[in-house]
């Protein structure tokens, strides 16, 4: 049954071959066995998911299910669920229990789909391996010695050890589409605004996007038709149309453009990862694409500009965890300005303390313009080199993550190190566009994801260049072995 | 009364002259970075300090990378679509909803939220 795809699982579930409460309890079953080893849910909803199965169930009966009735899936913790504990990965919220639906929970709850649990995500979703969560590292199901990569790694990993179909993520550096290329999974990032922040707990405001981590594009499609759409909750929500993400997966790709930047096969890029690249773009050749070789100049201030965005904006951002409202407070403080510092510095762990740090000093009297300005400025110059590149281009391609997955420990003592895994997927994230990652093949067992970045809102032209791929490649069907069973 | 007006003087010193020089600089001290938790109201292990101004030292040498570039007359980038923020008719549309709300307050009494007394 956790082979099957979300198509294949809507047509059982509708024909009325298998029902969405013995579906909901073999993926509570396979949670139970595999959860320990992997780490990848931090909360496991048997009892809510059991009697959302049972409402999906009648509503077969009924004739009024939908195409995603009935079908489990995993949100990452960072998503406000009404009832259910939604930490961030923190200790500061791990008393927290949302009182609302993030906009997406509704979506997905209105479209019929079954909650089995929040899945385990880097603290804030601050972190590019899920080993600042506070609630233990994830592991990666290809070899549990090595991080999954993150934010997004519990629900990565959650997906590709089959321990839920479907999963979301959020993405504000890379924190859906690095996970996904270690694990082996379809992710997507869509255009800034497309998908609605509402309820989401947020990092970097300006940066942040939800989106589906799936097996397939097919099934991220399917996902994004139900995420997507504006949101009068969410003030940088953009009212633009939606597609039918699922009608052109299979337009033939003959007379695309793929721009291969060149910065993007730099000193920094594993050889062998390199060229597994290579390979899925002669394949794409072979599907009646034309590559182009193209710049884009500025990719080496990503990193740099990212660095005082995101800090900037999530020092602000946490400024609410004080201890007053919500989340922890600690014992007996003697007055206001103990209660705010001794909860903070109680209920924020390294990572997140060191970026609230970073972006108070890159806020602080005097330090404006060298810095959160400067990084603005440095943003449109980012933006730009894309929109001058999509003139020439349809998509652009290269590697998601400069390597495969990491051993666990190896860059946390590092943090610049660690920042640098998200050196190629970053710069999307400043500019607002829609990036991917689909299996492109292994290196030495570990998988390696290939990016693809589209147009402002061409999303469905993202998920129809990964589906011909994918109708021509196995990859995506490749699954860890030791959580086949 | 005096020691509150020392405080209350180096409080807004904190506030608006949060660091001795207004230059960006590569390397952070104890002092700064003593200053920066205060201003973020963090609480950090003494003994962490040396190791916080090392890593904050690192991350802010990555970020002066920005300086390679020249941004003169280049308008900062603010939303990528450039939108507008939205207007709404002015009406009301969410319900009170403060028992709810305070119910995972850590501290609340006769709908209010309890903190230490900040006036005398």
């Amino acid at each position: 049954m956790h082979t099957k795809s979300l198509s294949e699982l809507s047509t059982a579930l509708h024909n009325g071959d298998i029902t969405s409460v013995a579906l909901t309890q073999h993926y509570l079953d396979r949670i139970k066995q595999y959860n320990g080893e992997l780490n990848a849910y931090i909360t496991i909803c048997e009892e809510s998911a059991l009697a959302q199965a049972t409402d999906a169930d009648t509503q077969f009966k009924a004739g009024t299910a939908g195409p995603l009735t009935g079908i489990p899936l995993a949100h990452k913790d960072i998503f406000c669920t009404q009832g259910v504990r939604t930490s961030c990965g923190s200790k500061m919220l791990d008393n927290f229990i949302a009182p609302y639906n993030a906009t997406v929970v509704e979506k997905l709850n209105t479209a019929g789909m079954v909650l089995l649990g929040k899945t385990n995500m880097d603290e804030f979703a601050m972190g590019s391996s899920n080993e600042t969560s506070f609630y233990g590292a994830v592991s990666n199901p290809w070899d549990t010695d090595r991080v999954p990569g993150g934010s997004s790694g519990g629900s990565a990993a959650a997906v590709a050890a089959q321990l839920a179909p479907i999963a979301t993520g959020t993405d504000t550096g890379g924190s859906i589409r690095q996970p996904a290329a270690l694990c082996n999974l379809t992710g997507l990032k869509p255009t800034y605004g497309r998908i609605s922040r509402y309820g989401m707990i947020a990092f970097a405001s300006s940066l942040d996007q939800a989106g589906p981590m799936a097996r397939s594009a097919e099934d991220a499609a399917m996902l994004m038709q139900a995420m997507a759409g504006f949101d009068e909750r969410d003030s940088t929500s953009v009212d633009h149309p939606v597609p039918d993400y699922t009608t052109d997966l299979n337009t033939p790709l003959d007379g695309l453009t793929i721009g291969l930047p060149t910065e993007y096969f730099d000193a920094g890029l594993d050889p062998a990862v390199n060229d597994t690249i290579q390979a899925a773009i002669k394949q794409y050749e072979t599907l009646g694409a034309t590559i182009k070789e193209i710049s884009l100049p500025n990719t080496k201030l990503a990193v740099p500009t990212y660095y005082v965005v995101a800090p900037a904006e999530c020092s602000t951002n946490l400024s609410r965890m004080d201890g007053v409202r919500f989340g922890h407070r600690c014992e007996d403080p003697v007055d206001l300005e103990d209660l705010y510092t001794r909860s903070r510095g109680e209920g924020f762990g390294e990572e997140v303390k060191r970026r609230i740090m970073t972006g108070t000093y890159a806020l602080s009297a005097g330090y404006y313009d060298a810095y959160y300005l400067k990084a603005q400025q440095c943003r449109r110059l980012i933006r730009d080199d894309f929109v001058a590149a999509f003139k020439q281009v349809d998509v652009i391609m290269g590697p998601t993550s400069p390597t495969t997955a990491f051993k666990a420990g190896e860059k946390t003592d590092d943090p610049v190190a660690m920042y640098l895994a998200d050196i190629y997927t970053i710069s999307t994230n400043l500019a607002g566009l829609p990036g991917m990652s689909i299996p492109a093949g292994f290196v030495d067992g570990l998988p390696v994801g290939l990016q693809i970045i589209g147009n402002y809102f061409d999303e469905a032209r993202l998920l129809n260049v990964a589906h011909r791929y994918q109708q021509v490649t196995d990859w995506h069907q490749q699954a860890p072995d030791a959580f086949a069973g | 009364m005096q020691g509150a007006v020392e405080q209350a003087q180096n409080h807004l010193n904190y506030l608006f002259f949060p660091l001795n020089s207004t230059e960006p600089v590569m390397s952070l001290d104890r002092t700064d970075v003593e200053k920066i938790a205060h201003l973020a109201r963090l609480g950090i292990n003494g003994q962490d300090i040396p190791e916080y101004a090392q890593t904050l030292s690192n991350i802010f040498a990555l970020v002066e990378q920005m300086n390679e570039v020249d941004t003169h007359n280049i308008i900062p980038m603010a939303h990528p679509l450039d939108a507008v923020q939205r207007l709404r008719e002015d009406c009301v549309t969410e319900t009170n909803q403060r028992e709810l709300f305070q119910s995972i307050a850590p501290k609340t009494e006769a709908g209010v939220y309890l903190v230490p007394q900040v006036i005398e």
